[in-house]
């Protein structure tokens, strides 16, 4: 599990979080929700030590304060990460299976056969078995974003970090996504953090959530306690969509 | 007049000029600073040896097939008109035509295939090299490396500046004698020069230092290109607009500083 306490992070003088604290359990799906730039990119760029915070911790496994880490200890507890980049961050010059291989080749010492046994498991799991040669240049977004599962989850991470993983995709496609890393996040028992501004991901995997709104946390909670909320900026964001503000007027109609 | 300067407003325009020469000149050490810290990050014993063997294979085949065009090309013209043009500035009877070749074998080997030619491979190799680390950088490929527990700079950077330091001496060793064999025979199928006189001239007044002298500048040059380029692509920040950026600024820089250097080697070195 991951605790982090008032986190706080400045760009000269522009403050982006403004103190955020949370604690994420393992074996569950937690949401950093918010408005575009309410700060949710920053923060997880903090927790893994991709960005420097100005103040606060990042506890990870109870006892080890990521940010007073030096370059070595956070080699070792990177390797027990998995991230998965908003843009996906494939290598362009490898092909999915490079790509997958490239953290095996790096930290196991496998044999040639059981990278691969271990890259088609993978590759598997995430329904994109047969795309092993193909560049990922060839591949739709929702095929790119399951290859970066894929390579985020070749090591058996502890801790899986996903930047909002169904940007850009189709409802549909959207919620696949979102049960993969929920299924995979409790089959393997990892601490999964994933940012997200999609109503359908808080409602479907929300198994603790964090809504952020300009560099603060104004509420926190699970699925099940979203519409019970009473802060106003957090309503302002979920019944933002035309769908759901009618639902409620309706149902407060009757 | 004085009152439009009353009304400018103070804007950054209006910097005293020994102001804008420390703050040009702080730019140029930070910069400086950042590039050295780069290289240390770099110049670190690799993680994995095989891994690394295997990427700096790849950078010197791609470095060294990619060049080797444009170098033959560039090379054969080069020695030609070097030829040609040497020729006509020799018409005096008094003079032997070996003299051409002495000229042209001695130029090229001193500048013309060690600089000239680098000018051009910092143009092919250093926009390549920055525009690849840039779009790592913009879409997140570089943060992708680091939060797998590997150290970027080295995986991306070191291979790169090892194989361009290798192999650009190599191609420019092809680059001369291509130049000096390009120049011999133009110079015989135009009827300037014969071939025996033209060999006769770069052999009688050959130096064997310059030689040695070449290989130490393309080495050099290497070096610049590569490790420059690198550390401004390795620190592109924005969108494809600064990668372009970047890549045009790596060429610019290389070439400055190939100019730089060369002159402060021949200070040094002849
Ligand atoms: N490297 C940076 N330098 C300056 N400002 C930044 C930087 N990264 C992010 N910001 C600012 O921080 C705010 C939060 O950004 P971000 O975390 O990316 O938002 P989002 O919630 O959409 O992921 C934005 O206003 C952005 O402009
Ligand atoms: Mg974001």
């Amino acid at each position: 599990m991951i605790e982090i306490r008032d986190v706080r992070k400045a760009f000269g003088e522009r403050e982006v979080l403004k103190g955020v604290s949370g604690m994420f359990e393992t074996g569950k799906t937690s949401l950093i929700i918010g408005t575009s730039g309410s700060g949710k990119t920053v923060l997880m760029k903090c927790m893994v030590g991709l960005i420097k915070p100005t103040g606060g911790s990042v506890i990870y496994n109870h006892d080890v304060d990521f940010t007073l880490l030096d370059e070595e200890g956070r080699k070792e507890i990177r390797k027990q990460i998995g991230m998965l980049f908003q843009g996906t961050a494939l290598f362009d010059s490898m092909s999915v299976e490079e790509n997958i291989l490239f953290p095996l080749n790096m930290f196991s010492d496998m044999s040639v056969k059981d990278k691969l046994n271990r890259v088609n498991f993978c590759l598997e799991r995430v329904n994109l078995k047969g795309t092993n040669k193909l560049h990922p240049s060839e591949l739709s977004g929702g095929m790119r974003k399951r290859v970066g599962i894929a390579r985020a989850i070749v090591l058996n991470p502890k801790y899986l970090f996903c930047d909002e993983p169904n940007s850009g995709l189709d409802p549909q496609t959207s919620i696949l996504i979102d049960e993969l890393i929920h299924e995979i996040t409790e089959e393997y028992n990892i601490t999964t953090i994933v940012n997200t501004h999609d109503m359908n991901s808080v409602l479907g995997i929300g198994d603790y959530i964090i809504f952020l709104h300009q560099g603060l946390k104004y509420w926190e909670g699970n699925r099940h306690e979203v519409f019970a909320s009473t802060v106003k900026e957090m309503n302002d964001f979920i019944f933002a969509s035309r769908f759901l503000k009618e639902i409620k007027e309706r149902s407060s109609g009757n | 007049m004085q009152q439009f300067r009353q009304l400018r407003p103070v804007s950054k325009e209006n910097i005293p000029l020994e102001q804008i020469h420390t703050m040009i000149s702080f730019k140029f050490f930070e910069e400086f600073g950042r590039y050295l810290l780069l290289m240390k990050k770099s110049f670190v014993r690799p993680e994995k040896m095989s891994i690394y063997r295997k990427e700096l294979l790849r950078q010197m085949i791609e470095i060294g097939v990619g060049s080797v065009g444009i170098v033959i090309i560039f090379s054969v013209f080069l020695g030609a008109v070097l030829t040609v043009q040497t020729a006509y500035q020799f018409t005096s009877p008094l003079l032997s035509k070996s003299i051409i070749g002495s000229i042209v074998t001695n130029s090229t080997i001193i500048e013309m295939a060690p600089t000239v030619t680098c000018l051009i491979l910092a143009g092919k190799i250093g926009s390549s090299i920055a525009s690849e680390l840039g779009t790592m950088r913009i879409s997140e490929q570089i943060d992708a490396l680091e939060i797998m527990g590997i150290n970027s700079a080295a995986y991306l950077v070191l291979p790169k500046v090892i194989a361009a330091t290798i192999m650009i001496p190599i191609i420019i060793i092809i680059g001369a004698f291509l130049q000096i064999l390009s120049g011999l025979v133009v110079g015989h199928v135009s009827n300037v020069v014969t071939a025996t006189e033209f060999m006769q001239g770069s052999v009688q007044y050959f130096i064997p230092f310059t030689v040695t002298f070449a290989i130490i500048k393309a080495t050099t040059f290497g070096f610049i290109i590569s490790s420059v380029s690198a550390y401004l692509g390795y620190y592109t920040t924005g969108g494809a607009l600064q990668v372009g950026n970047s890549a045009t600024r790596a060429v610019v820089a290389s070439c400055i500083l190939i100019l730089v250097f060369d002159y402060l080697l021949a200070e040094l070195l002849l």
